[in-house]
């Protein structure tokens, strides 16, 4: 039996963009929950929103109305400075370009989030290893991004989000930019992240593959959020 | 720091092609600031060391240098006679009377001329005078022919070398001796018998008169009786600030030009900066929002972004310093424009010169870094993460 | 025309970058333009030198005078056909930092050999006439705000006193070699106060200048002035006026040089960087260009458009710079009017600023518009993301 406690709750968030004299609607009446421990895929076509609905829960993005609260936090009310720390500590990103730092090592990467936090280097320390470990790159440590592959940058990547233990973990087409080897070994790896540590996971993306792991599945279409949703056990 | 250094250094280093330009530019820019101030501090320190504060010059009134002016002999005799003058070991008073005049030298190696001071000196010149020693043979004897030459000249110059002879007025006078007065402008001169150059050049009058006060604080007495005096029509200076005057038309023009180039130079580093910083934070915007996300706030990236462009002015400055350092391997050897007379003098390199060249290469940094840090800091993070 | 307008365009994309890139090139042939301008100010004096006048002077040096009865053995000399002299007079005009040359002269043999200083027949006339009365360039006058007619009082220093002059007449200069910063009494005031006050000094010019009647023979008459005054009392030593200017830059030369040297690297490395920054913007628009290629456009076309770009930055910095040069010689030359009396921005300057720009402008596009040329359209796509 899966804990049903709502950990994300959006309450008729809409996003709108502004240019010049136009106003075009991105997302509108969206009320959403996710529980601790889901795995939810957001899907659609070009256009609908889905990453706009991201990057809201994941707090880069201002909703123009309604409200989202993230474990117990209302992120809506939160300042910009307020925001960011809120960030730092509760949201582990997943990007489909990776974004990791070139000039960082691998465990310079996976650090830069604690560096945000009171942290000793030893703390730090214990946990980037922790983490290495988790994803298998131990050996890879001092190793520059552009002398890993795109699947092991990929999971220098979540080590990074996981190392803070953060509260939910977004990911933006996660597996868009890889061949389909290591596409499987990083949807493992979330699987395993989500299925044995309880992390709860919201991932975009396109490919039906990295849909099938996730256990619950929405659609948005132009900026709506469809009513019916499939759920895997 | 939330950010570390090491982060900034290593962006410098990736596009080195791109840093070292830019570095160059400023250490170039900080070259030039730098040996400005070298050159005036150099040329500070040869004039002003150049005189002794106890030491009084009396020349005419007016005439501004030695060169210039004429102390007849009975206006000698009662500047000798002033009670404050100091007596020396020989138990003599610490007075003299001595002729500066001009001769045309020729340059070794290039032929071409220079304008020399020859100064006529007697028994007590040397004491009044003790940063000059006698480095090689000896002094001219009185009543002879004999002369010695500065060590700047001796070496500059056709015929003022040791064991060489100078011609002229219709007389040979041979250079019996070198002296080295350090940093001092006495370097540039030629000495001799003041008895005989008045003779050879036939000047009836003295240049000026020089003498050692008794007590630094009897100056102010002095000089008011001398000037005040109607019999006489003199004036009365610190030696120390007779010479530092005579270099300010030198320094006012050093400080003219050497500014004026540094501020347009500075601009050029400054733009070369920003170039520089504006294409770095666009070549990291992707990063830039990717740190935003992460947690990191406006002001970090803002200061990451500053401290790189202050780190690109600082190992520009340090270069910059490091070469114009060398420039104290050189001296400078031209024309005062004050005293038309031949003047040596070198670079000089100070702990504030250090300090203030380098400050200023942070800070061309700092200016060159704004506004491209302002611009990655304003960054809107969506946008940001899609540019990548 | 489409090839322009798209140049036009492209520039303003990044119009701080190209704004930047701009204004740096502005400022590199400012500084180039000022500092050769500092430069030919410093040989100014030998430029307006003629080679039909000799300066002779004593041997020993400037500082000793020559006797007046010289004047007659000097006509004589043959190849000379009209005598001057003169002291430097070295007064002071209120203060030390008002600076300007002063001389006493002989008024109508020195007009005669200066047909430089131009001056109306009636200033001429009012100057000869009075033995107090001084002329002045325009430029010292218009300094100090003198108006014909003035008293003006000088401070002696190597002639005690204090002077007093009237203002006759104002000299423009001919040619604009000509500096128009001097001033000049008369040589009988000067010898008549002499004779009353130290009789020692007096007839004593510091300096004769003769007036050759043929330039060619120029060095012959210097020697022959020369070997006359040899092995008498007081020898002299006579040069062209051309040789006797270079003598004074000749001494002052180490800053001269270490100037041309500064600004010649500082110019350099500007320009690179500029070339630098507009050989990135190329770089980063190979994509663009492979595009351009599938839309039809030419090899040549892509080049011409690189090149077209780079030309065209260059070339308006190159305008600003050198429209900036003049304010900025302008502002300097007051600032420094009394070392360096001429500034003049030459058209030398000019053409060699134009010169510096076009290799820029060619040195910075060159590789970028030849990988672009040569780039195959998929790849340049897929530089594309």
């Amino acid at each position: 039996m899966e804990n049903k406690n709502p950990l994300v709750i959006l309450r008729d968030v809409c996003k709108t963009y502004r240019r010049g004299s136009q106003t075009i609607p991105v997302l509108q009446d969206i009320n959403l929950e996710i529980n601790e421990g889901d795995f939810i895929a957001l899907m659609g076509p070009s256009g609908s929103g889905k990453s706009t609905l991201l990057n809201l829960i994941a707090g880069i993005d201002k909703a123009d109305c309604g409200s989202i609260t993230i474990g117990g936090v209302d992120i809506t009310t939160l300042s910009e400075t307020e925001l960011a720390r809120w960030r730092g500590l509760h949201v582990g990103f997943i990007f489909q370009f990776y974004n990791l730092i070139p000039v960082l090592t691998a465990y310079e990467n996976i650090e830069l989030p604690l560096l945000l936090s009171d942290l000793s280097k030893k703390e730090r320390r214990e946990h980037v290893e922790m983490t290495l470990e988790m994803v298998s790159l131990s050996d890879r440590s001092e190793h520059f991004p552009s002398q890993l592959s795109g699947g092991q940058q990929q999971r220098v990547a979540i080590a990074r989000a996981v190392v803070t233990d953060p509260t939910i973990l977004v990911a933006d087409e996660p597996t868009g930019d890889l061949d389909r080897v290591s596409a499987a070994e990083i949807l493992g790896l979330m699987e395993r992240l989500n299925t044995q540590l309880s992390k709860t996971i919201i991932m975009v993306t396109h490919d039906p593959r990295a849909a099938e792991k996730a256990r619950i599945i929405r659609h948005l279409d132009k900026g709506y959020l469809n009513a019916d949703h499939k759920t895997y056990l | 720091m939330k950010i570390p250094i090491s982060y900034s250094f290593r962006n410098l280093w990736t596009r080195r092609l791109t840093t070292i330009f830019t570095t160059s530019g400023m250490a170039l820019v900080v070259f030039v600031f730098a040996s400005i101030l070298m050159l005036s501090a150099g040329l500070k320190k040869t004039l002003v060391e150049t005189g002794s504060y106890d030491n009084v010059v009396v020349i005419r009134k007016a005439a501004g240098t030695e060169v210039q002016s004429g102390v007849d002999r009975l206006p000698a005799s009662i500047i000798e006679t002033q009670p404050e003058i100091a007596t020396g070991p020989n138990g003599r008073k610490l007075v003299v009377k001595e002729l500066v005049v001009l001769i045309n030298l020729q340059k070794r190696g290039s032929n071409k001329p220079g304008q020399v001071v020859i100064r006529g000196i007697t028994e007590n010149s040397l004491t009044l005078r003790p940063q000059v020693k006698l480095v090689k043979g000896r002094l001219p004897r009185p009543g002879s022919s004999e002369l010695m030459a500065g060590l700047s000249i001796a070496k500059r110059f056709q015929g003022a070398g040791f064991g060489e002879t100078l011609h002229f007025s219709m007389r040979d006078w041979n250079i019996v001796g070198v002296f080295d007065a350090g940093n001092t402008g006495f370097n540039s001169e030629i000495w001799g018998d003041v008895d005989q150059l008045m003779q050879s050049f036939r000047r009836p009058v003295y240049s000026s008169v020089l003498f050692k006060l008794r007590d630094s604080s009897d100056f102010g007495k002095v000089k008011a009786r001398i000037e005040n005096d109607p019999r006489l029509t003199l004036e009365a200076k610190r030696e120390t600030t007779y010479y530092a005057d005579q270099s300010e038309m030198m320094a006012k023009f050093l400080r003219i030009l050497g500014m004026s180039l540094t501020v347009i130079f500075s601009f050029g580093a400054v733009i070369g900066a920003m170039i520089t910083m504006y294409a770095s934070v666009s070549n990291r915007t992707a990063e830039i929002g990717t740190l935003r996300a992460l947690g990191f706030m406006r002001r970090n990236i803002l200061y990451t972004f500053i401290i790189e462009a202050m780190l690109l002015g600082l190992v520009g400055g340090c270069i910059g310093l490091f070469f114009a350092s060398f420039l104290q391997l050189f001296t400078i050897s031209t024309l005062n424009f004050q005293t038309f007379s031949e003047l040596a003098f070198s670079f000089t390199l100070t702990f504030e010169i250090a300090y203030k060249a380098l400050l200023f290469s942070l800070i061309m940094g700092l200016v060159g870094g704004a506004l491209p840090a302002f611009r990655a800091a304003r960054m809107n993070i969506v946008e940001a993460l899609r540019a990548g | 025309m489409q090839i322009i307008k798209l140049i036009y365009r492209n520039t303003l994309r990044h119009k701080l970058r190209t704004f930047l890139t701009i204004l740096g090139l502005t400022i590199a042939i400012l500084a180039f333009g000022l500092l050769r301008t500092v430069v030919s100010a410093w040989y100014a004096g030998v430029e307006a030198s003629s080679a039909s006048r000799l300066i002779t002077r004593n041997a020993i040096s400037l500082v000793f005078m020559l006797p007046s009865s010289y004047k007659e053995k000097i006509r004589q000399i043959e190849g000379v056909q009209t005598v001057s002299w003169g002291n430097w007079f070295g007064g002071v005009y209120i203060d030390e930092k008002n600076f300007f040359p002063n001389f006493a002269v002989d008024p109508k043999t020195y007009l005669e050999l200066y047909p430089e200083y131009a001056l109306t027949p009636e200033e001429e006339k009012a100057f000869l006439i009075d033995r107090k009365g001084f002329i002045a360039g325009r430029k010292v006058v218009e300094r100090f705000g003198w108006k014909v007619g003035d008293t003006v009082t000088l401070r002696g220093t190597i002639f005690p006193g204090n002077w007093d002059f009237v203002l006759r007449g104002i000299y423009k200069g001919k040619y604009r070699t000509t500096d128009e910063t001097q001033f000049f009494f008369h040589w009988e005031y000067l010898n008549e106060s002499m004779k009353k006050t130290s009789l020692r000094r007096a007839d004593q010019p510091g300096f004769f200048i003769a007036g050759v009647k043929d330039p060619d023979q120029a060095a012959e008459v210097a020697a022959r002035i020369d070997a006359s005054f040899k092995n008498s009392v007081t020898e002299t030593l006579t040069e062209t006026e051309k040789a006797f200017q270079m003598g004074f830059v000749s001494m002052t030369e180490a800053i001269v040089i270490a100037i041309q040297l500064v600004s010649f690297v500082v110019i350099i490395i500007i320009m690179a960087v500029v070339a630098n920054t507009m050989a990135m913007s190329a770089r980063e628009r190979t994509g663009e260009y492979a595009v351009f290629k599938t839309l039809g456009f030419g090899k040549w076309h892509i080049a011409g458009l690189i090149f077209g770009e780079s030309f065209f930055i260059t070339m308006t910095g190159c305008a600003l710079g050198i429209l900036a040069t003049f304010p900025a010689a302008k502002a300097f030359g007051d600032a420094m009017s009394a070392f360096l009396p001429i500034f003049h921005v030459s058209a030398k300057t000019i053409y060699l600023g134009i010169l510096a720009s076009v290799i820029v402008a060619v040195v910075a596009a060159i590789i970028p518009a030849w990988r672009s040329v040569n780039i195959r359209i998929a790849e340049g796509l897929r530089k594309i993301t």
